[in-house]
């Protein structure tokens, strides 16, 4: 391929995969926890919802992009409420929550399709953006991409070395221990929702601010259990994830490209890409055995002591 | 001061738990009634006109009932997965693949006598849905591979093969351009009892229904499974055939949504279109939860939450509510039934300290 049609392709991938990115992050930290929640689809499709509600009302992305967030730090907290407070199953939770935040935000949103909002556009970094291919590629995006770029980092030294963290992982490694050791096994746990709802959200609030800018029924797509299926090939680790996230949106970019570009295959057969991509991925991240990272006690409800 | 503790029962609570679960649904049924009032509709009129849309005439009970169909057979499935603790989500492409293995045969073979083509139309649909479960089983059991998110993957890609299929080479010339299969010769369609317009689909789901109790009342492998399902180590432990169990709650799983999807095309609609995937899996999976898993209880969850998709249909008619309303409750009741589940095992207990 030449440049001049690698490099938008490439360029269109960082984008497509940002949005997957932030969920992926979101689903780590909450995983790490202890706590799966399997609801990042509805999160994130209210997330999408609110930013581009506020968008359109405010006028300031900035603001819609972390009303997104709170949204989603709210609707993940219905998923604490359940398990965490109630001893609910974290499978049906998630499911649970998927259900209703689908349900909502294509319930809330009638007024909204088909409008457009303001959002964020490219804004080139001086000199960076500069830089032949890798310029154009990664420099030239939208701020929201930027922080994705700090964002893995960022967590990953939180998780791995604060004591914060620490507290984090035991919770989701063995909470039995860690509240022997004097830790507030749900508070971490919380956090752990809250925190990764918060990014569930901004990462639909980035499909609808930054990438379609226009609302339409189920925008996500399926992205939200793309991002769970990252989070099993990304090993936990927020860096990988990074990887894993560019991989899909690759498929996707690459996707949008053949069916402009007019291909004789039928758009029905391409648009099975990403979701037959998530199965290899699983597969292949089985085969690698990353699925010994999982915490340990991932998806075990924390009884109450009498 | 005062705090709230819980505490657990000595014994699970008995029957009371049917007040607790009472009690959830109202729950939700107020939220949804608030969610109508913030788009300015009538919250009681409106939660009424749906119940009356879907139990207040013959007509709106026998359409609940044919919409009860699907999603009893598809539960059932996800049932005897469930009962293994195996996470089928894949109801919804299991009933796909079930649906275009049907059709497969109703348009080549259109000529056979009613009482080869259906029963033939069955073993394909089962076969179809069965091995689309069978797949993620496969992948578990030899690369453990998580079936939560395979199910689901396979659901999105089942549904665009259906739309390859209709809107490609099954497409009917003569359907001015709608993605749409021919309409199935008169052989091919599971006629109505007697004068009602009900289904014969409906003995379909008494019998399996009945069969599934069976299997699970009387046979080994039923009792395995369920074994299997209470604790996988001490399964193992005991010497059970895990593995194999697995594959085979699948398989069937699949199956038994296959055969929905079969019905769905030669009772319903007679022919096979993109509009049959309307989230019968998905729902499948809330009553198979509400219902604990016991085909009875599956049979009178299944009515009501089909009854429920009728009274949105209505509730969208009258006061213009758009079809997303029906997701909400049953997400509403599925969370607040799974949350009033802790009252059965638990107590609360207000403490002095």
């Amino acid at each position: 391929m030449s440049p001049d049609i690698l490099i938008p392709l490439l360029a269109a991938t960082v984008q497509s995969g940002t949005p997957i990115l932030y969920a992926t992050l979101g689903e780590i930290i909450t995983e790490k926890s202890g706590v799966l929640n399997l609801g990042v689809e509805g999160v994130m499709l209210l997330g999408a919802l609110t930013g581009f509600a506020v968008a359109l009302y405010t006028g300031n992305p900035l603001l819609a992009f972390m009303a997104a967030g709170i949204c989603g730090a709210l609707a993940a907290s219905v998923h604490g409420i359940v398990c965490l407070w109630f001893q609910g199953n974290q499978v049906v939770s998630g499911l649970a929550l998927t259900i209703l935040g689908t349900g909502l935000a294509n319930y809330l949103g009638t007024p909204f399709l088909g409008r457009t909002a303001p959002g964020f556009g490219p804004m080139p970094i001086p000199l960076l953006s500069k830089i032949p291919t890798l310029g154009p590629i990664f420099f030239n995006q939208d701020p929201l991409v930027y922080i994705t770029y700090a964002l893995p980092v960022i967590i990953a030294l939180f998780i791995g070395s604060t004591r914060w963290g620490l507290g984090l992982r035991a919770a989701g490694e063995y909470p039995a221990a860690a509240t022997a050791a004097g830790l507030n096994v749900q508070g971490y746990r919380w956090a752990g929702i809250l925190i990764g709802g918060f990014l569930m959200g901004l990462g639909g609030a980035y499909l609808s601010l930054a990438y379609t800018h226009l609302w339409t029924n189920n925008l996500t797509a399926g992205r939200g259990w793309i991002a769970v299926a990252l989070v099993i090939f990304a090993f936990w680790k927020p860096g990988r994830a990074m990887f894993g996230a560019y991989l899909f949106g690759g498929i996707m970019a690459l996707q949008l490209r053949m069916q402009a570009a007019g291909t004789t295959l039928p758009s029905s057969l391409l648009l099975m890409l990403p979701y037959a991509l998530t199965i290899i991925v699983l597969v292949f991240s089985s085969w690698r055995r990353g699925t010994n990272e999982e915490p340990a006690a991932l998806g075990v409800n924390v009884e109450p002591i009498d | 001061m005062i705090r709230l503790r819980i505490v657990k029962r000595q014994e699970p609570l008995g029957w009371s738990s049917c007040l607790v679960i009472l009690a959830a649904i109202g729950l939700s049924l107020f939220l949804s009634a608030v969610l109508l009032a913030l788009r300015g509709a009538p919250p009681v009129a409106g939660i009424l006109a749906l119940f009356k849309g879907a139990f207040g005439s013959t007509y709106a009970i026998e359409d609940s009932l044919g919409k009860a169909i699907p999603i009893y057979l598809c539960s059932l499935g996800v049932a005897i997965a469930f009962r293994l603790k195996i996470w089928n989500i894949g109801a919804e492409g299991q009933f796909a693949l079930g649906a275009v293995g049907a059709t497969w045969m109703a348009l080549s073979f259109p000529h056979w006598p009613w009482y080869v083509l259906q029963p033939a139309m069955i073993v394909m649909a089962v076969t179809a849905g069965g091995a689309w479960g069978m797949i993620p089983a496969i992948l578990r059991q030899r690369l453990k591979t998580n079936e939560i998110i395979v199910t689901l993957m396979m659901n999105y890609i089942a549904i665009l093969f259906l739309d390859y299929l209709v809107y490609g080479i099954w497409k009917d010339p003569t359907s001015f351009g709608f993605p749409m299969t021919a309409t199935f010769s008169l052989q091919a369609i599971v006629g109505k009892i007697g004068t009602s317009n009900i289904s014969w689909g409906l003995f379909h789901c008494l019998s399996l229904g009945g069969i599934f109790w069976i299997f699970f009342r009387f046979t080994r492998v039923g009792f395995e499974i369920k074994a299997g399902g209470d604790s996988v180590r001490a399964a193992r432990y005991a010497g059970l055939p895990y593995d194999r169990l697995v594959m085979l709650v699948m398989t069937l799983s699949g199956g038994l949504a296959g055969w929905a999807g079969f019905l769905e095309v030669s009772s319903t609609i007679n022919r096979l279109q993109p509009s049959i995937m309307v989230g019968y899996g998905y729902t499948a999976i809330v009553v198979a939860w509400l219902a604990r898993l016991n085909p009875l209880s599956i049979g009178v969850a299944a009515f009501l939450l089909a009854g429920l998709r009728v009274g949105v249909e209505n509730l969208q008619l009258d006061l213009q509510i758009p079809a997303a309303f029906g997701n909400i409750m049953e997400g509403l009741i599925l969370i607040s039934v799974l949350a009033a589940g802790m009252f059965i095992i638990y107590r609360p207990v207000l403490e002095k300290k």
